[in-house]
């Protein structure tokens, strides 16, 4: 079973999570159309490339005033995000396998900062979630849909904690750790096909509303919107 | 039941198609709404038609903003009618759309009338396309661009507020705003000209000069109802000793079908413009002080237009541009003395702050006329709606909503303690003019011509000769 779910149905995850990716982005990019959208892409080429980096800077960094003006949820949605994308990247467990698979490896976080990371994310995972349950604004916005995308994103940190830390909780060792991969594995799978693809899409959203500001909404006149 | 039997002999008002006979505009004009709307409510779908829309023009930035919403509820606070409404989540951008558009989508264009009436109460009842909460979304989901799409589709489908149906109406028989025609607006002028060159020797308002530098374009409000917007336009150009003219086939500037979302109107009436740009061959294009003009004619008109540049065929410049511009350069002078002694404040609209980034223009134009100015909060891109764009000021179905939102520019204006508001949009105007009517807070509004008028020094040789 380990062997299974470490081996070809990690390969296979992997192939569709890349596969799925490049697919998202490429789709959105041919579904983009100057007129339709009214924004000259291609024409005004380097004002939008203007635009569109001066919106992924002041988002990427909490250079905006959403972060100002809300800044706890702020603060906690980029802890969220730095430590889930960092953590597993980075941690020695995942370096150690994908070495032992592929031959090549890369710098490790030391297992006391991933171990806190992971408990990070899911600290930050239990906010989201209280909010969506008690928060009225949240709440009207909220779909089934939104908590299954939150228990995707947080299983594999909860079970890989629960892996790390050998803790028994009924199964053992190896079944959780079989169990944290399968839920790694839904959780690559699951990204280009939910709103999980905002991993891509973020980037390729802002790009685009950059370049709409850079182009046509005053990217050639006035001081640059920082959009 | 009488009545009934009475609507079954008349035309149908509820129609798929644009209105574009005379015929059909007086009797749409003479219903003020009433049949209109009964008949919307039994007005079905074409759901085979709005599916092949979606299907053809719902693309891959749209579909992503739908998918990919976190529904964190970060915009709420971005949307003045949140705000105006005590914060009610039924306005939060997101779930505006959400319940619309996304709803739309999702069902490939399977809906009913009343889903469409929802569809057409929140897009026009609810938003003002002023874009606002784009900017403060993490993931820059822009739901003015959203709605603004999703009034395309309702007026496809015949769910378009009564007066925006009107409007495109106008659009495509006048090819202005209101029942306009090219005699009317070059008697205009003619009149203007004629009434006050006894104080400006000299004074005219060239009508169709090709070769002349600027093409100047007005909102068809002026001609029709505000016709000394036109001659202050004139002396001030004509103190300033400019090269200009206003076309007589192209002279409006504005569109109502673009808050409509009748495209293929916005396309016609934007041609009409630029075609008289090529054939006055002017040097540049300056449209009066409104915002939705620049908004369509230079923004969004070049795209309708099919110009792959996104530019109109010579440069297009905004009223304020042009009055900063003959400031800087000496073009106008302004008597220092008559600068305005009490506090002033100053409304951003939109359509060319946050949607054409002439964000600080506007602020060194009033270093010029005023001493004491001071700034809305927020300001700049960040200001909020007057309250009244988007077609919202003239459509009667949503008065009640319309004061409602209006609450959150009194409360800006009154934090600034001034009592006299500068606007150069003609709908920023309207709005404030409104709120004064509705909340009396005792200010005075006004555009930016008359302050200069009254400001500017006249040149000795433009002066009238003393007999
Ligand atoms: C797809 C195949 C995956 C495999 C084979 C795998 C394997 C492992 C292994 C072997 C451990 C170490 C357990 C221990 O120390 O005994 C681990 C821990 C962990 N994994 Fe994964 N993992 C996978 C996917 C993921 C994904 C997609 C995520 C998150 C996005 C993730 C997050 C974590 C975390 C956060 C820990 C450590 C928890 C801690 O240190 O507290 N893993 N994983
Ligand atoms: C590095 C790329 C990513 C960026 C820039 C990004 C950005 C965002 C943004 C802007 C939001 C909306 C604001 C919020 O609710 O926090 C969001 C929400 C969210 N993201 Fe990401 N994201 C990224 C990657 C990921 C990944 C890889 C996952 C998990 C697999 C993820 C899971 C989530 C979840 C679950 C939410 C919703 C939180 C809630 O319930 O409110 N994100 N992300
Ligand atoms: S801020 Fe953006 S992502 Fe969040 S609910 Fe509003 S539109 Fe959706
Ligand atoms: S575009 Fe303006 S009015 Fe419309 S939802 Fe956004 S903030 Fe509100
Ligand atoms: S009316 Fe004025 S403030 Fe309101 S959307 Fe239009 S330009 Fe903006």
């Amino acid at each position: 079973m380990y062997e299974f779910v470490s081996g070809p149905l990690a390969l296979i995850s992997f192939a569709i999570f890349f596969i799925g990716i490049i697919a998202r982005i490429v789709l959105y990019v041919k579904g983009l159309d100057w007129q339709l959208d009214r924004v000259a892409y291609s024409e005004k080429l380097g004002a939008g490339i203007k635009g569109a980096a001066r919106s992924l800077f002041h988002w990427l960094l909490p250079l905006n005033r959403t972060t100002a003006n809300h800044p706890i949820f702020m603060g906690v949605t980029y802890l969220f995000h730095i430590c889930l994308v960092i953590a597993p990247i980075f941690l020695l467990a995942h370096v150690v396998l994908i070495e032992e698979s592929w031959n090549i490896s890369w710098v490790t976080l030391p297992d006391k900062v991933a171990d806190y990371m992971t408990l990070a994310v899911i600290a930050a995972g239990i906010f989201f979630l209280i909010r969506r349950l008690v928060d009225p604004n949240v709440k009207i916005l909220t779909t089934v849909s939104d908590y299954i995308v939150l228990a995707i994103a947080l299983a594999p940190f909860i079970t890989g904690y629960i892996a790390y830390h050998q803790l028994e909780l009924g199964a053992g060792y190896k079944s959780w750790l079989i169990i944290h991969i399968l839920c790694g594995e839904i959780m690559l799978i699951a990204i280009p096909f939910t709103k999980l693809s905002h991993f891509v899409l973020f980037f390729c959203s802002r790009i685009q509303l950059g370049m709409d500001y850079g182009i046509k909404r005053g990217g050639a006149k006035g001081r640059g919107i920082a959009w | 039941m009488a009545q009934e039997a009475k609507n079954q002999d008349l035309p149908p008002l509820v129609t798929r198609k644009a209105v574009k006979t005379k015929k059909e505009l007086d009797i749409l004009l003479a219903d003020k709404g009433i049949r209109y709307y009964e008949e919307m409510e039994v007005f079905p779908v074409d759901t085979a038609a709005l599916k092949k829309t979606l299907d053809a023009t719902c693309k891959s930035r749209l579909r992503t903003w739908l998918e990919i919403c976190a529904h964190c509820s970060l915009c709420a606070d971005s949307c003045f009618f949140y705000l105006a409404n005590d914060n009610d989540p039924k306005q939060i951008p997101s779930y505006k759309i959400k319940s619309t558009l996304g709803e739309l989508v999702k069902r490939k264009g399977n809906v009913d009338t009343q889903f469409m009436i929802n569809c057409m109460d929140t897009a026009w009842g609810k938003c003002t396309c002023c874009n606002r909460c784009g900017m403060y979304c993490p993931h820059g989901i822009d739901m003015g661009v959203m709605f603004g799409y999703l009034r395309g589709l309702c007026f496809s489908q015949g769910f378009v507020p009564h007066e925006m149906k009107i409007g495109s109406c106008m659009h495509w028989l006048y090819n202005a705003q209101m029942d306009v025609t090219v005699e009317d607006y070059v008697e205009t002028c003619e009149w203007m000209a004629e009434e006050n060159e006894e104080y400006y020797p000299g004074l005219e308002i060239p009508v169709d000069k090709v070769g002349a530098d600027i093409m100047y374009v007005v909102n068809a409000r002026e001609p029709k109802h505000y016709p000394q917007d036109l001659a202050e336009a004139a002396i001030l150009f004509h103190l300033a000793g400019e090269s200009w003219t206003v076309p007589s086939k192209g002279w409006e500037g504005t569109s109502l079908a673009m808050f409509a979302g009748d495209w293929a109107c916005c396309k016609q009436q934007v041609e009409g413009v630029y075609a008289a740009m090529e054939r006055l061959k002017v040097k540049r294009y300056v449209g009066t002080e409104c915002g939705h003009q620049h908004r369509a004619t230079i923004t969004e008109g070049p795209y309708w237009a099919g110009r792959k540049s996104g530019e109109p065929p010579v440069p297009g410049f905004h009223y304020v541009e042009w009055v900063l511009e003959a400031l800087e350069t000496g073009k106008l002078k302004l008597d220092p003395a008559k600068k305005i002694k009490e506090p002033v404040t100053l409304q951003d609209p939109c359509n060319y702050v946050r949607n054409h980034g002439l964000t600080d223009v506007t602020r060194k134009i009033m270093s010029y006329i005023a001493e004491d100015f001071r700034e809305m909060s927020p300001n700049r891109e960040h200001n909020f709606c007057c309250g009244g764009g988007g077609g919202m000021n003239g459509i009667g179905r949503y008065r009640k909503e319309r004061n409602i939102g209006l609450k959150v520019k009194r409360d800006q204006i009154l934090a600034t303690e001034a009592k006299f508001v500068v606007s150069a949009c003609h709908n920023c105007w309207d709005a404030i003019r409104d709120l004064e009517e509705v909340y009396k807070i005792g200010i005075k509004w006004s555009f930016l011509k008359p302050i200069l008028l009254d400001m500017v020094i006249v040149p000795d040789h433009l002066k009238p000769k003393e007999e």
